[in-house]
C-alpha cells in the first residue's frame, strides 16, 4: 500500500478544479470570479493499492512573486515537494499555458503535463501533437477532458508511474545566455553550501538573479524553522472554496 | 524597408501589431510577459473604452485591457494588410 501526494497547477480556468472534482468525486463548487481558489482544496482518492492525496493549487499564469496566489502555488511545489505535479493546460490556448509548464519544469522534474479541454480544442479544429510536446518538454503529456471523463485513466497511469519511479522524466532545461549561465554556476555553489540539495538549486539561483526578494524572505523563514509544516489555510472534503 | 515601431497606445483599432519591445518594468512587466505580451507575438487592437482609455487588446486568444500608462510602453509594427 503506497500513498502519494499530487499537486494540480495551471492557469485560471483550465479546469483544474473540474479535474480535482472528477478525481476525488467531490462536487466542489467552482466559479469564475477573481481570487476564487485563493485557498488550496485538498482531497483523497484510491486507485488499486495506492492512495493519492491531491492538492488543488490556486490558478496562476506564473509562479513568481506577483501575487499571493502565485506565492502559495510556488511555495507548495518548492517546499512541500509533492510526489507529482500535474500541470493542467488549456488545449485551446496552449501557448500561454506552456509558459507555466516551463516554470514548473524548472522547479521539479516530477511533472505530468495534462492537456485539458481536448474536446473543446477538437471542436475548434485544433490538433495537438502530444508526442511532440512530451518529447520537447521531456515529461509525459496526456490529453483529457475532465468534464467528460476522457483520458482520466491514462493520466492516472502516468501519474502513478512518475510517483513510483517507473517513469523518470527528464524535463527540458532552458539554457540562458552565457553571462547568466556563468552567474548561475557561481550562485549554485553558494546555494548548495547554504541549503544543501533540499531545494532545486538552479531554480533558486535564477530567482536570486531576478531579484526576487519575497522568495529570499520565505527561504529565510523556512531555514529558521525547518521542521514546521506548511501553515496555509487548507480545505478538506466537503468544504467549499466559496467564502 | 524598415517600418517604424509604434506604441500600442497609438495603434489603430482593428490593426494587428507584431510586438518588438516591452519597456514596462517591475512586477507589471513580468505579468505582461506571462499574459503573452512578448516580442514576436501578434496583438490585435480590439476597441477603446468610451472615454478612450483603457483599450482592449487580443493576445493569445485572450482579451486584455491596458491603460495608456502601460500600452504606451509596449512597441511593435503593423503586420498583415497594413504592411507597407
Amino acid at each position: 500500500m503506497s500513498s502519494y501526494t499530487i499537486a494540480l497547477a495551471g492557469n485560471p480556468n483550465t479546469g483544474k478544479s473540474t479535474l480535482f472534482n472528477t478525481l476525488t468525486g467531490l462536487r466542489q463548487h467552482t466559479g469564475n470570479w477573481a481570487g476564487k481558489t485563493v485557498v488550496m482544496a485538498e482531497g483523497e482518492f484510491s486507485r488499486g493499492d495506492t492512495t493519492f492525496r491531491i492538492i488543488d493549487l490556486p490558478g496562476t499564469y506564473s509562479l513568481y512573486s506577483n501575487s499571493a496566489d502565485e506565492e502559495v502555488a510556488r511555495d507548495y511545489i518548492i517546499f512541500e515537494q509533492p510526489d507529482v505535479t500535474i500541470v493542467v493546460l488549456d488545449a485551446t490556448s496552449l501557448e500561454r499555458n506552456l509558459n507555466l509548464a516551463l516554470q514548473v519544469l524548472e522547479m521539479t522534474p516530477r511533472v505530468v503535463v495534462c492537456v485539458n479541454l481536448i474536446d473543446e480544442a477538437k471542436k475548434l479544429g485544433i490538433r495537438i501533437d502530444l508526442e511532440k510536446i512530451s518529447q520537447r518538454l521531456g515529461v509525459p503529456c496526456i490529453a483529457i477532458s475532465a468534464r467528460n471523463h476522457i483520458g482520466i485513466e491514462n493520466l492516472l497511469d502516468q501519474v502513478e508511474k512518475v510517483a513510483n519511479g517507473t517513469t523518470v522524466p527528464t524535463p527540458v532545461q532552458i539554457t540562458y545566455s552565457d553571462q547568466i549561465e556563468s552567474k548561475l554556476a557561481q550562485l549554485e555553489l553558494l546555494i548548495e553550501k547554504t541549503l544543501g540539495s533540499r531545494f532545486p538549486t538552479r531554480w533558486i539561483a535564477l530567482r536570486l538573479l531576478d531579484g526576487d526578494e519575497s522568495l529570499l524572505n520565505t527561504l529565510r523563514e523556512r531555514m529558521q524553522k525547518p521542521a514546521e509544516s506548511f501553515g496555509e489555510e487548507r480545505l478538506t472534503h466537503g468544504q467549499t472554496v466559496c467564502h | 524597408m524598415p517600418s517604424i515601431s509604434i506604441p500600442l497606445s497609438d495603434a489603430l483599432i482593428g490593426s494587428h501589431i507584431c510586438l518588438d519591445r516591452i519597456d514596462v518594468q517591475g512586477i507589471l512587466r513580468r505579468r505582461l510577459l506571462d499574459l503573452g505580451f512578448v516580442p514576436g507575438n501578434i496583438v490585435e487592437v480590439m476597441q477603446k473604452s468610451p472615454l478612450g482609455d483603457p483599450t482592449a487588446f487580443r493576445v493569445n486568444n485572450t482579451i486584455i485591457a491596458l491603460r495608456k500608462e502601460e500600452s504606451s510602453l509596449i512597441f511593435g509594427e503593423y503586420v498583415g494588410s497594413d504592411e507597407t
